[in-house]
């Protein structure tokens, strides 16, 4: 028995040590570490099975007029609306039979009302959403059982369910009376704000990958640029002096670091966008007129450490995804010192970084494939609605019982639409 | 109107201007006839009178005053020094609309704990909105470290030591060239280890030369100085590479043995390239054949347009990536013509294939060890090799390196001064000049006579003069110098007495074009044109001038030639 013994013990050993190595035996190579959020490792979790989703039949006014009128939507950054409604109709989630559905979805496209520039338009959103919502309630008895809650919406727009671009008006309006009880699947994320429900999950905004994949660059091309950052800093159409775009930040980035070499910052266009990203260390991303911008799914998909400006906000897949760990967050009381924030964060600190932005599931998990892919940003929404299940039993109400106001908010939302 | 004036040009600029203005519909018409409009209208137009007096827009601050109770007025004072710098356009005057501008109190209620608010922040700036060098140091060191990292994961794995093997020896141009050596091999990211053969012993100058580079050097003497021509000089420097490869053999040094000529480029991408050979490699190395003499090249373009030599050497391939032969420079279209001594004015050519297109494993130099049996020991050489192919007994076995020979990772040229051409030793010049003299005219006045730069003109000019024709007939043919060094020669400007307008000229433009600049040779032409002026000008002392050079420089000014003063107004 004694040599049984020795054997047991040798294997355990070589196991210990195959083990050990496995991790590194990656494809490229480069060693990279688990990424887990306050939700555990969920980013590579798979959603099949652990949820049934049904998807409510919409006269094709509601979503494939629209798309025919203007078929720039599938290119904006408010995309995801429209490509989540195509996921959902062709992904083994979808249930037909809604009685076995935990979750119901509803195919309205609020954000594909253009401006000839290219820009939505939210003023009709909410009488679209409005009216969706009292046909889906008038056909299927599921929208009355719950109120909503366990209904599920994408409204990808500036602000969210208030449907409006400019903040102020934002508030005043409030998140739409209707989807008080629904679950919002958005962009927009700031902590004690209006517009954010709780209960919502954050998600990216749309960035087309097939574009961002043709500019990648050889990985052993060296990191010269220290921080990056191509935009505005002065929204000179609507608010020349600064004070209001950013909340003065994007100006105050400019104002302290337009002559400081290690700062490649301009107002230019360069066709090398994306190698040049590629090719910094840091890359900003300040809040603009709202606070959210793909600025950060480029930064996480060309490896460069984004650095948030924008104070108290809610970035995407926030309980899957420590973002703290990844990227950088500087208050923006704090832009002046952003050259000694930014130079003392440890060497090993920003290796770390890199190797979490290196992963390849974090990148995944920004993306919105056509077809999907696991592991991408629609499996994390199903991911993230899958970890709200089971539905509390106080979400259903009694029959008759009503909760929402159906008459609240700005007359105009009123009517039809 | 000018209230409506007013709120237009304020709605365009608090919203959009593409989106439509509907929602604001909160201006109506009936403010006009309230008396608090007109105050207001009153109280703007007093505004904009004093801000065009005073050159900024003063409203703000008479509202930071005003709101100070107002805890949602998030201004903050030293955003003023910004608003002041961007406001003194007084087109903008107009201040902003008071009720616009405090944000309203009322809509922040429901936003329970947010430290967040809307409406205009102040613009941050710190006092001194400088780079600060402590912290630009941090950052090249973050940056060098992400490199470092980059490097490891990414770019070769295991990176060998590589030994870098070069024979040079003490003459004009040796500075030139290797100190372009030493700055390739001190950004080589590779540990690395530098065998400087010299010919003629070990001299001052080089050791001092290679010393700044701060790499570890292993500098040799060889007991026989560079001839002048170039097929010696091909031969000795064979030598020298094998003296260098005894010591690789000696030492046991192990690592990646390359070739860098010291006056060949190399880039960054051939020191990557060359960690992937296994035992014996070659890559393509383009080949730049510098002709001095333009006409010449001109005449051999036009000959050789439907087969221009291909300027690089290096291993060729077959479809399938294997080793099928050998690129070398067709030396053919310049039979005949190429230099023979150093500094000829005619083509220099390259060997066959030259000795910096090989890399080798040192272990194949090794006594002992394991080595594959196609090498050939170093010691039963029994002469010189004229390339690295004479080592091995099978050529197939060589590794096309470069994406098999597609990628030119190095260039070869030659460009050296005559041998018996003096510079100063280390280049400092010691003790400090006391002549001044232009330049045009030499600092050296113990230098040999300057030889004719064009063959042609001369030639027509040998029959006025005859003292000295013999003299220069010789040279001439023997040794055609290089333009770089033809500044005074005395016997040169004995000829050129004689010449007529028309050559001095030629002369004149073609020793401009030594300076290389159009407005210096426009600027000198002009100052030929004039007639010769018979004056005798001697600048300064001459207190080491002997008697060729004052002779020379008085035929300088009999001839016209432009004087000190007149060059440098031009140049």
């Amino acid at each position: 028995m004694e040599i049984w013994r020795w054997v047991f013990i040798g294997i355990i050993f070589l196991a210990d040590f195959i083990v050990k190595i496995e991790p590194f035996k990656l494809g490229r190579s480069q060693p990279t570490e688990r990424i887990s959020g306050s939700a555990g490792d969920v980013l590579e979790d798979d959603p099949v099975g652990r949820l049934k989703v049904f998807v409510y039949e919409l006269p094709s006014k509601y979503n494939k007029k629209i798309l025919q009128k203007d078929p720039r939507c599938l290119n904006h950054m408010f995309a995801a609306e429209i490509y989540m409604h195509r996921f959902l109709l062709s992904s083994p989630v979808r249930t037909l039979n809604p009685e076995e559905a935990d979750w119901f979805y509803t195919p309205v496209y609020t954000t594909c009302d253009l401006t000839p520039n290219g820009l939505p338009l939210p003023f009709k959103s909410p009488r679209m959403m409005r009216s969706a919502i009292q046909l889906i309630s008038s056909n299927w008895p599921y929208w009355n059982r719950t109120e909503g809650a366990d209904h599920f919406f994408l409204v990808p727009h500036d602000f969210g369910a208030c449907f409006h671009y400019q903040e102020e008006k934002a508030i005043e309006r409030g998140i739409l009376p209707m989807l008080q009880r629904a679950t919002l699947v958005q962009t927009f994320g700031q902590r004690n704000h209006v517009c954010l429900k709780e209960g919502s999950i954050t998600i990216p905004p749309y960035a087309p990958p097939q574009k961002m994949q043709t500019h990648l660059i050889p990985e052993k091309t060296p990191r010269s640029i220290f921080v990056y950052f191509r935009g505005l800093f002065y929204d000179v159409g609507n608010d020349p002096e600064g004070g209001y775009y950013a909340r003065g930040a994007r100006a105050a980035v400019w104002e302290n670091f337009k002559d400081n070499p290690l700062f490649d910052i301009s107002t230019e266009h360069p066709t090398t966008y994306y190698e040049d990203m590629q090719r910094a260390v840091f890359c900003l991303c300040p809040l603009g007129w709202a606070p959210w911008s793909p600025r950060l799914v480029e930064a996480v998909i060309f490896g460069c450490i984004p650095v948030i400006i924008a104070d108290d906000i809610v970035l995407p897949f926030a309980d899957a995804i420590p973002w703290e760990e990844i990227g950088v967050y500087v208050d923006e009381k704090d832009v002046p010192n952003l050259d000694t924030i930014l130079t003392s964060i440890p060497p090993e600190v920003i290796l770390r970084k890199q190797r979490l932005l290196a992963n390849p599931s974090m990148k995944q998990a920004m993306l919105f494939p056509q077809p999907a892919q696991s592991g991408d940003a629609f499996h994390q929404v199903l991911n993230g609605l899958a970890r709200k299940l089971p539905h509390d039993k106080s979400v259903y109400l009694k029959p008759g019982e009503r909760v929402l106001n159906w008459t609240a908010g700005p007359v105009g939302d009123l009517k039809p639409w | 109107m000018k209230l409506l004036a007013l709120q237009q040009s304020y709605l365009n600029r608090r919203s959009n201007s593409f989106r439509s203005s509907g929602p604001l519909d909160s201006y109506s018409d009936s403010a006009i006839k309230s008396p608090a409009a007109i105050f207001w209208i009153v109280l703007h137009g007093l505004s904009c009178l004093i801000s065009l007096v005073l050159g900024f827009r003063f409203s703000r601050l008479v509202f930071l005053l005003l709101s100070t109770s107002s805890t949602n007025f998030y201004t903050s004072p030293f955003h003023s020094s910004s608003e002041l710098s961007k406001t003194l356009d007084l087109h903008s005057v107009l201040p902003t609309n008071p009720v616009g501008n405090i944000p309203v109190p009322a809509l922040n209620n429901t936003a329970t704990n947010s430290r967040v608010v809307v409406g205009r922040h102040g613009i941050r700036i710190r006092p001194w909105p400088h780079p600060n060098p402590v912290e630009v140091m941090k950052a090249h060191n973050i940056i060098e470290r992400v490199q470092m990292e980059q490097r490891s994961q990414f770019g070769v794995k295991d990176p060998r030591k590589i030994i870098v093997v070069t024979p040079t020896y003490v003459r004009t141009f040796q500075a030139l060239h290797l100190t372009g050596v030493m700055h390739s091999l001190m950004l080589v990211p590779y540990d690395l280890v530098w065998i400087v053969v010299e010919a003629a012993g070990i001299s001052n100058e080089t050791a001092s030369l290679i010393a700044k580079s701060g790499l570890k050097t292993i500098h040799v003497g060889f007991n026989q100085r560079m001839p002048n021509s170039w097929e010696e000089r091909h031969k000795l420097e064979s030598e020298m590479r094998l003296r260098a490869l005894r010591i690789v053999r000696e030492k046991k040094l192990d690592g990646i043995v390359m070739f860098a000529d010291d006056s060949n480029m190399h880039s960054m991408e051939l020191f990557d390239e060359i960690q992937n050979v296994k035992w014996f490699g070659a890559v393509s190395v383009g080949i730049l054949a510098n002709s001095a003499d333009t006409n010449e090249m001109a005449d051999q373009k036009k000959g050789e347009e439907e087969n221009p030599p291909m300027p690089v050497q290096g291993p060729a391939c077959n479809v399938s990536n294997m080793l099928a032969g050998w690129h070398t420079f067709n030396t053919s279209p310049f039979a005949g013509k190429s230099a023979v001594y150093i500094d000829d004015r005619a083509i220099v050519l390259p060997r066959m294939l030259e000795w910096s297109g090989f890399v080798l494993n040192s272990r194949l130099l090794w006594k002992d060890g394991d080595k594959p049996d196609w090498i050939k020991d170093i010691d039963t050489l029994d002469g010189n090799i004229e390339n690295p192919l004479g080592l091995i007994k099978d050529p197939s076995v060589v590794e096309p390196l470069g994406s098999c020979g597609r990628q030119v990772l190095l260039w070869w040229l030659r460009v050296e001064a005559r041998a018996d051409s003096k510079f100063p030793p280390r280049w400092i010049i010691d003790p400090p000049l006391e002549i001044t003299v232009p330049s045009k005219r030499t600092l050296w006045p113990d230098t040999p006579p300057e030889l004719p730069a064009n063959e042609k003109p001369v030639i027509g000019i040998q029959e006025p003069t005859v003292k000295h024709t013999r003299r220069t007939r010789t040279s001439r043919s023997k040794r055609p110098s290089k333009r770089k060094h033809d500044e005074a020669r005395a016997d040169r400007h004995t000829e050129i007495v004689s010449v007529n307008a028309r050559n001095e000229m030629s002369f004149d433009g073609t020793a401009a074009s030594t300076i290389g600049k159009s407005d210096c040779s426009a600027g000198l032409r002009e100052g030929e044109n004039s007639p010769a002026e018979s004056k005798i000008q001697y600048t300064g002392s001459r207190g080491g001038a002997e008697k060729n050079s004052s002779e020379w420089e008085r035929s300088l000014d009999r001839i016209g030639f432009p004087s000190k003063d007149k060059l440098s107004k031009r140049c």
